[in-house]
């Protein structure tokens, strides 16, 4: 099982740890993690998520063209600093993985989930030519800030951060070693992510501490990122499903989906052009019940028509929340459906998304 | 009122005449974390020991309670439901779930006492 760097300052705070893609990783802290989601919403928190693959890959347009191959972006469109978000994409239009791609100096940053790392790397190398040069950075952290006063505090840790539009990066300076902060994060909040050296991660910990940021858990970044209605891999996606199915046709860049010239083209353009058959959907339900992952949804007649693949109780809406798969012809917002918890067949409605609404700075 | 005792699934039991009070242990709160839902037996249910009673969940995932004796359950703790952080709060009195008229009270004798259950808890940390 590896560690991330601040393996001991969670400890110390108290975490209980889980067994995640390979990793020990702190699932909560003495708080809990009703508390550190409500945290996050109304202050600001920070993950350590490090146990995600920090990819580089240099080179120069051959490099975009085969990265291409793999990735739907329009990478002529990715402006120097500029994030995206997209996916891995395997021959039959399914998701490999999804990811946040940033052009920097000399090539790309692509931040990969940490189950999918490994299969990731082999996959784009598959697509590169020898031109292109790739590294996964083991010697880097991951911390990423969430919520209201996020701005506020690292700006006063690390000096023009506050310039920093949605989805979009720099370098900057912290304890005279180059680091990358990007503003961007998975809660719905505004927030960064940080790149920065293992040997001073910790230094960075203890001055957002000091600033009052608390550490947040995976527990916690669940609920968040359900709330937010954003995807996450091994639930709403994986292999057998495509970016169109989960919802994220926005995803792929405009040009790409008129002209294709990725693996799985030929899947996608069907869907694209007679619509799909199943979608990615959210799902409230009308009570208390908590639909979760695997609970089966019904029309209201009765009629089996998807499934959900993440739900929990959301701690700022106050209720519980859900994502599944629908048939596409069940999928329009507010339509009646019925969710089986038990045995026993619950109401609950195609709800839209995010449950909670995102405050990112643009 | 007798001594609580508590069962291997850790809920609590303590007799009061004819019925009993049942809940889950303090420690079951620590390992579930914040509670976020309850579901509670309908009153008048007939149930055999150790068999289903009641549901709860945390942000994470959803357990089963079970009823560490026989009986039929005469009165369930609505607050709970209503704000299921109830339970955290005071796992061991006002986060009660139901009370149960009991069928056969020796069914106790095989429940632990409570520094039988604190060794059972150390020696079984999860």
């Amino acid at each position: 099982m590896e560690k991330t760097a601040l393996y001991n300052f969670h400890k110390n705070s108290g975490a209980k740890f889980v067994p995640f893609a390979g990793y020990e990783m702190p699932i909560q802290y003495k708080d809990g993690i009703v508390k550190e989601h409500i945290n996050t919403r109304q202050f600001a928190g920070f993950f350590d998520v490090s146990h995600m693959g920090q990819f580089f890959v240099s080179g120069g347009r051959s490099t975009e063209l085969s990265l291409e191959k793999i990735i739907p972006l329009d990478f002529k469109e990715i402006k120097m600093n500029q994030s995206k978000y997209s996916f891995l994409i395997n021959d039959e239009g399914g998701v490999i993985d999804d990811l946040i791609i940033t052009r920097v100096e000399n090539g790309f940053n692509i931040i990969l989930n940490a189950a999918c790392k490994d299969n990731d790397i082999k996959e784009i190398a598959k697509c590169l030519n020898s031109e292109s040069k790739y590294e996964l950075r083991k010697d880097l952290s991951l911390i990423a800030l969430q919520g209201p006063k996020a701005e506020t505090i690292l700006e006063s840790i690390i000096k023009g951060v506050k310039e920093l539009k949605f989805m979009n990066g720099n370098y900057f300076k912290f304890l005279e070693k180059k680091i990358y902060i990007t503003r961007s994060g998975y809660t719905g909040e505004d927030g960064f992510e940080i790149s920065v050296p293992n040997v001073i991660v910790e230094n960075l910990i203890k001055l957002l501490t000091y600033k009052d940021a608390k550490p947040i858990g995976l527990g916690a970044r669940d609920t968040l990122r359900l709330e937010a209605g954003l995807c996450l891999y091994g639930h709403e996606l994986n292999q057998e499903i495509n970016p169109i199915q989960a919802n994220l046709k926005w995803a792929i860049s405009k040009k790409r989906r008129e002209t294709g010239g990725f693996k799985g083209w030929e899947n996608i353009k069907k869907d694209l052009q007679n619509g799909v058959s199943k979608i990615r959907v959210g799902v409230k339900p009308a009570g208390k019940i908590i639909a979760r992952e695997g609970t089966k949804i019904y029309s209201n007649t009765g009629e089996e028509i998807g499934i959900i693949t993440s739900g929990t109780y959301g701690p700022s809406v106050n209720s519980p929340v859900a994502m599944g798969y629908v048939k596409s012809k069940f999928s329009e917002i507010d339509n009646k459906i019925l969710i089986e918890v038990r045995g026993k067949k619950h109401e609950a409605k195609v709800s839209k998304l995010p449950f909670y609404k995102k405050s990112y700075v643009k | 009122m007798s001594e609580k005792k508590y069962s291997k699934k850790h809920e609590w039991i303590m007799l009061d005449g004819e019925s009993a009070t049942v809940g889950i242990s303090k420690h079951a709160t620590e390992m579930l974390g914040d509670i976020v839902f309850v579901e509670l037996p309908e009153k008048g249910k007939s149930l055999n020991k150790e068999e289903k009673a009641a549901v709860v969940e945390s942000t994470k995932a959803a357990s089963d309670v079970y009823t560490p004796v026989s009986g039929e359950i005469m009165e369930t703790n609505q607050p709970i439901v209503d704000d299921p952080s109830n339970v955290n709060k005071d796992p061991e009195n006002n986060g009660w779930f139901f009370k149960i008229k009991v069928k056969d009270k020796s069914e106790l004798d095989s429940l632990m006492s409570q520094p039988d259950y604190e060794k059972f808890v150390k020696d079984n940390p999860n």
